[in-house]
């Protein structure tokens, strides 16, 4: 260094070194803690690069990826999933080209992860040819997606109707089956597992807990008292207790409040409980949008004949959701992070699965520390996405409109 | 409604009369609600008595049969379902009151790395956020307890730090001091002492304010707060306490504190995830304070640690306290995955008592209330607490 | 936007409500009522007439309703209920529950493995969310009273003790102090405490409510002793990389009967699951097994033939059941010896269990069944 700079003396220094010296090295305390920080982050860093790459066993992730994709989904089935998978990926990428400032970030992540899915050697048979093409064809997918969203022949509307009715196609028809046919042979939802569970609860949850949450929030601002005093009981109440205890009443102690013999679906019922959970929370969150809306917004509304009901859903609402975005997305990316609970109450989730995979050799045993972080990464980039597309919806919100 | 009535006799039909259709959506909703619990109750009843389950609480006085790994207060598997069931609430108590403590504290450090203007320790807090933020809590707990805490090394091995202090898979032992017979005397004294000279201190600087004197209100108080406890010291005939030193003896240590693997791991757990939070709390709190007020504090020559403790943060715990009692609340719900990890609190003690007693709804019963009510107790301290920071700020 | 919003609320609520409108994926019966369940005989002069109770026949007719026996059941304990590579589940229990199936709907395969803990093997019986526990469970008498009905012991187990061999451990006296690892909600846990009261000793107990994180902690040395039925322990041990380096221990501190249970309520369908046991291992004693269940048919001996419904009535008109229901189990499932040596014999698939205690009566053991006739 000291040689370089003597030999050389350099006209103007470089802006970086500008910026070193004043982000990290103005004054001897700052230096210190960056001298710290270093030599915290090179030991961080190093042990944990030589521990991915030499000390970790990755076997339980690479001989089982299909547990961690659909769990114990009938493998003469898997066409079921893997069209859900290609219609969801189509969508993903018209959405991209309808809305690229949310979704840009995470659809060139997902091509380029479908794509190495479909060419990453590995020795299990499970993968097989079938279905390596369908990761690529996925990942094209979303990129003929992006094009034709891009183009005049799909807008925003009509990308929300496909979007719903492809959701109740897949997770009501496609996925179950019907009953009794040869074509679409039943699958029980015990039979579902993995990552298939994980975003099936977390996409229902939010869009379940999202309009009972607006309306318990609706209730709890309401003058009628019955309707007040039941919002403010139910949320209170859920939100006063801890998300196991609500999963566990709906998986076992509801049964005993409906009628003999009367049987909900296992998933469904903790479906229930991730919506009532959220929704409670939803509804605080809008609480605090619809407090801040003036009350002129609604005198003026009113004086310009409106009743309650356009009131509510033309002035009031819209502009307390547009508030409370940020909130509620963060209460989505908690309730993705919260289905691993249902694992407490047996159903074959994501973490579900990873439990039974180190129980499939006994050279697995001990490889908790591989598996739980490949999970912890899956949920990571999940969130991080959200949390992204929260962040750039919050800025094109917040500043330009108001 | 009541814009412009037309005062004619014409009178509004009963459906487009707001007073008639709120008094009829009442009447509606509360029969709607009525019914539905009626329905659900009287299912559970036939249920119930179809499948003799009584709901009743005299199972609690029954002999628990079940050991329980850790418990603060004493108990054996000879003991009663309703004993059982306050081992769990201590156990969660304590692990949340612990976990609380921490997270406040690392959550404040990560906030202030946070806002720092080293641009490597910001980036370094803002990873340490991120990756706790992003992640579920039971795979952290996962990770922190099966990936870290069982793989210590076996106890034979164990890590022996200075004090002595020995980690293992077995947990960490600590040295630690109790008390001798005399030993509640010494902390009599000590407690009182700490309560006179505090008061003492209060009533002489007050009267100093008032009256301009000189009351010599700090020595005073500090020779109370030795004069007393070394009072007390020589009436415990100076053996208050005994060392209590882990030693191995058969499988595991003996003696010391024992802090199990299990608590260990559910403490780092909850305060690691807890205190990603928490740090956004504090730094968005240190945000909200104006700018105006650092540089005014600079001008006034101040320096920087000053600034900090004297301005910034008295100023920031107005914002701050709100979401950290929603946090704190948080974590002490969180502490209930604990039983996916061996640690058996509230939750964890009601799953077991409904297997072995047979008594779903009442057990579930309990374990609800008693959530609802550590949530509403803690809220309303904190908000009284909150309240009073907040008058005294303006 | 805020157009997009509503429009998108509004779907979600059309959607909610179509979904709350739609068929339910596993195919329900209409639910019905149970008031009681008591078998009311009214004495008629001369003749006994049986009014049978109302919840009489509803499994039954819901099971071919849905086509699928479901079962709650075990998915990570080697030999008795697990999966295999891909992702089905086999095992002992999974086999009993495979039998009744092919009884009742005559496919071994139509079923619907509902793996449950253990704390929940009572709730699911209680709420009878599940037509049948096939799941380790032990019978005692409490649970007979609260849960349900428990059919046929199918496996005699008793409790013991798993350490490591360089451990030094070999009586119950050596655990003085140790830690050892134990699941929650078990009978287990309540014979580990009283064992150790009664001798005075004390313990540290390591409770999970999973049975592979109970396994998980013992094998990374969480814990000095593992303890559970023997035949469990046996499976842990032989699914450790080095079962050598573990023993188990020969002590039996309990009793435990691993019996499959059904809810309390409907005593054809008690009756059906009692037969098909019942018929597995009097098949065993009879020598029919899979592969000569067709030519035993013309057996010569009119059990056998009665067993396989060639002729007479073993009761299965009387419980809604084909003829060759038993036939059937014995041709897709196996006899009781056959399941058994599935995962337990010397070339089973999951470890080698001497039958002991579980040897036909006429071997010395205690699998016993009523006469098929």
């Amino acid at each position: 260094m000291n040689t370089t700079s003597d030999s050389v003396t350099p006209p103007a220094p470089p802006r970086m070194l500008e910026w070193i010296q004043k982000n990290l090295f103005n004054g001897w305390l700052n230096s210190a803690l960056t001298l710290i920080a270093l030599v915290f982050l090179y030991f961080v860093v190093v042990s944990s690069a030589r521990w991915a790459f030499f000390t970790a066993d990755w076997r339980p992730v690479t001989t089982a990826p299909l547990l961690f994709l659909v769990g114990q989904y009938p493998r003469e089935q898997l066409w079921r999933p893997g069209l859900s998978m290609l219609l969801s990926t189509f969508m993903i990428g018209i959405s991209w080209g309808i809305w690229p400032r949310y979704l840009k970030a995470f659809s060139i992540f997902l091509v380029v992860l479908l794509a190495g899915m479909a060419i990453v050697p590995l020795e299990t048979p499970t993968i097989t040819l079938g279905i390596r093409a369908a990761f690529l064809a996925a990942s094209l997918l979303i990129y003929a997606g992006y094009l034709l969203g891009r183009s005049k022949f799909v807008n925003a509307r009509l990308a929300v109707m496909l979007w719903t009715v492809i959701a109740v196609l897949i997770s009501l028809v496609l996925l179950p089956g019907i009953p009794k046919s040869s074509a679409l042979p039943s699958v029980p939802t015990t039979a579902w597992g993995g990552l298939l569970i994980t975003l099936l609860l977390a996409i229902g949850g939010i869009l379940l807990s999202f309009p009972i949450g607006v309306l318990l929030a609706l209730g709890r601002r309401s003058s009628l008292p019955v309707v007040k005093v039941f919002s403010i009981l139910f949320i209170e109440v859920i939100r006063g207790v801890p998300l196991v205890t609500i999963l566990f009443m709906f998986s076992v102690i509801l049964a005993l409040f409906l009628p003999a013999e009367s049987r909900i679906d296992r998933i469904l019922r903790a479906l229930m409980g991730m919506v009532v959970f959220s929704a409670a929370y939803t509804a605080e969150n809008v609480r605090g949008g619809l407090q801040a809306i003036p009350p002129g917004q609604v005198e003026a509304a009113k004086a310009l004949g409106l009743n309650g009901f356009q009131t509510t859903t033309l002035i009031v609402l819209p502009q307390a959701l547009r508030l409370v975005i940020p909130a509620i997305v963060g209460q989505f990316i908690s309730l993705f992070k919260d289905t691993t609970l249902v694992v407490i109450v047996g159903i074959n989730d994501l973490l579900g699965v990873g439990n039974s995979v180190l129980k499939l050799s006994p050279e697995f045993f001990r490889l908790q520390m591989e598996v739980y972080l490949f999970i912890a990464a899956i949920f990571w980039v999940f969130s991080y996405f959200m949390s992204y597309a929260s962040l750039q919806l919050e800025k094109s919100l917040g500043v330009g409109e108001r | 409604m009541t814009v412009a009535k037309p005062p004619q006799s014409e009178r509004i039909p009963p459906w487009r009369d707001e007073r008639f259709l709120r008094m009829g959506t009442q009447i509606v909703s509360s029969v709607l609600m009525l019914f539905l619990i009626y329905w659900a109750i009287s299912n559970f009843i036939a249920i119930t008595q179809q499948r003799g389950m009584p709901l009743t609480y005299r199972f609690l006085k029954e002999p628990a049969g079940f050991p329980i790994s850790e418990s603060y207060i004493p108990y054996d598997p000879t003991m009663s379902f309703g004993r059982a069931f306050r081992v769990g609430l201590t156990n969660t108590l304590v692990v949340s009151i612990t976990g609380i403590f921490f997270a406040t504290w690392l959550g404040f450090f990560v906030g202030l790395a946070r806002l720092s203007s080293n641009w490597l320790v910001s980036r370094i807090a803002l990873a340490f956020i991120e990756f706790h933020r992003n992640i579920p809590l039971l795979v952290l707990l996962f990770i922190w307890y099966f990936g870290v805490f069982v793989k210590l090394p076996p106890v034979k091995e164990s890590i022996t730090l200075p004090g002595p202090l020995y980690l293992s898979q077995r947990g960490l032992y600590l040295t630690w001091p109790r008390l001798t017979e005399t030993g509640p005397l010494f902390i009599a004294f000590l407690t009182a002492g700490i309560a006179i000279s505090v008061i003492a201190f209060k009533v002489l600087r007050e009267r100093r304010i008032k009256t301009g004197q000189n009351t010599y209100y700090l020595p005073v108080s500090l020779a109370l707060l030795i004069i007393i406890p070394v009072i007390g010291w020589i009436a415990a005939k100076g053996k208050p306490f005994w060392v209590d030193v882990p030693v191995l003896q058969g499988f595991n240590y003996q003696g010391g504190l024992r802090l199990s693997p299990e608590f260990a791991a559910l403490t780092v757990g909850l305060t690691t995830y807890t205190a990603a939070f928490i740090a956004e709390v504090f730094r968005a709190g240190i945000l909200a304070v104006q700018k105006g007020q650092v540089e005014a504090a600079r001008a006034l020559g101040l320096p920087p640690a000053q600034v900090l403790s004297l301005v910034v943060i008295p100023q920031a715990l107005r914002v701050v306290i709100p979401p950290l009692i929603s946090q704190y609340l948080n974590l002490t719900k969180n502490s209930s995955l604990a039983l996916t990890i061996g640690y058996q609190e509230l939750f964890a003690i009601g799953k077991v008592t409904i297997n072995q007693a047979g008594r779903a709804v009442p057990v579930f019963l309990m374990v609800m209330a008693t959530y609802l009510a550590i949530s509403l107790i803690t809220s309303g301290i904190l908000n009284i607490y909150n309240r009073r920071v907040q008058f005294i700020e303006r | 936007m805020k157009k997009s919003i509503l429009v998108l609320s509004g779907l979600v609520i059309a959607s909610l409500l179509l979904a709350s409108c739609a068929p339910q994926p596993a195919g329900e019966v209409a639910p019905q009522k149970i008031v009681e369940t008591v078998v009311v005989t009214v004495e008629v002069p001369g003749e006994t007439v049986t009014v049978k109770p109302q919840g009489y026949g509803t499994i039954a007719a819901r099971v071919r309703e849905r086509g699928k026996v479901v079962c709650g059941v075990h998915k990570e304990l080697l030999g008795f209920g697990y999966l295999d590579a891909n992702g089905r589940n086999i095992g002992f229990d999974i086999d009993l529950c495979r039998a009744v199936a092919a009884a009742v709907l005559g496919d071994a395969e139509a079923i619907e493995a509902v793996p449950i803990t253990a704390a929940d093997r009572g709730p699911v019986l209680q709420t009878g969310e599940v037509d049948l526990v096939t799941r380790n469970m032990t019978w005692t008498s409490k649970r007979d009273a609260e849960w349900g009905n428990f059919t046929w012991i199918m496996f005699y187990d008793g409790q013991g003790f798993l350490v490591r061999a360089d451990s030094g451990i070999k009586t119950l006296q050596d655990m003085n102090g140790a830690s050892i690892c134990v699941t929650t909600g078990t009978t287990t846990e309540k014979n580990l405490a009283t064992a150790f009261a009664d001798a005075n000793l004390a313990y540290n107990a390591v409770t999970f409510e999973e049975t592979s994180a109970v396994y998980g902690a013992y094998e990374q040395g969480r814990c000095d002793v593992a303890t559970s039925d023997k035949s469990q322990l046996a499976a842990v041990r032989a699914g450790f990389s080095d079962p050598n380096a573990h023993e188990i221990l020969d002590i039996t501190i309990s009793k435990e009967p691993l019996t499959p249970a059904v809810p309390a309520g409907d005593d054809q369908w008690f009756d059906i699951v009692k037969t098909v046991m019942w018929g597995m291992i009097a098949a065993e004693e009879y020598g029919i097994t899979s592969a000569n269940v067709a030519e035993m048919k013309a057996s010569s001996d009119a059990n056998i033939r009665m067993l396989l419904g060639t002729e007479g009535d073993w009761g299965y008109t009387t419980l809604g059941l084909e003829a060759d229901a038993l036939a059937n189990v014995i041709e897709q499932i196996g006899n009781y010896g056959e399941v058994y040596d599935r995962y337990f014999g010397e070339n089973g698939l999951a470890f080698y269990l001497p039958r002991g205690m579980n040897n036909l009566w006429k071997n010395g053991g205690l699998i016993y069944a009523p006469p098929i006739k």
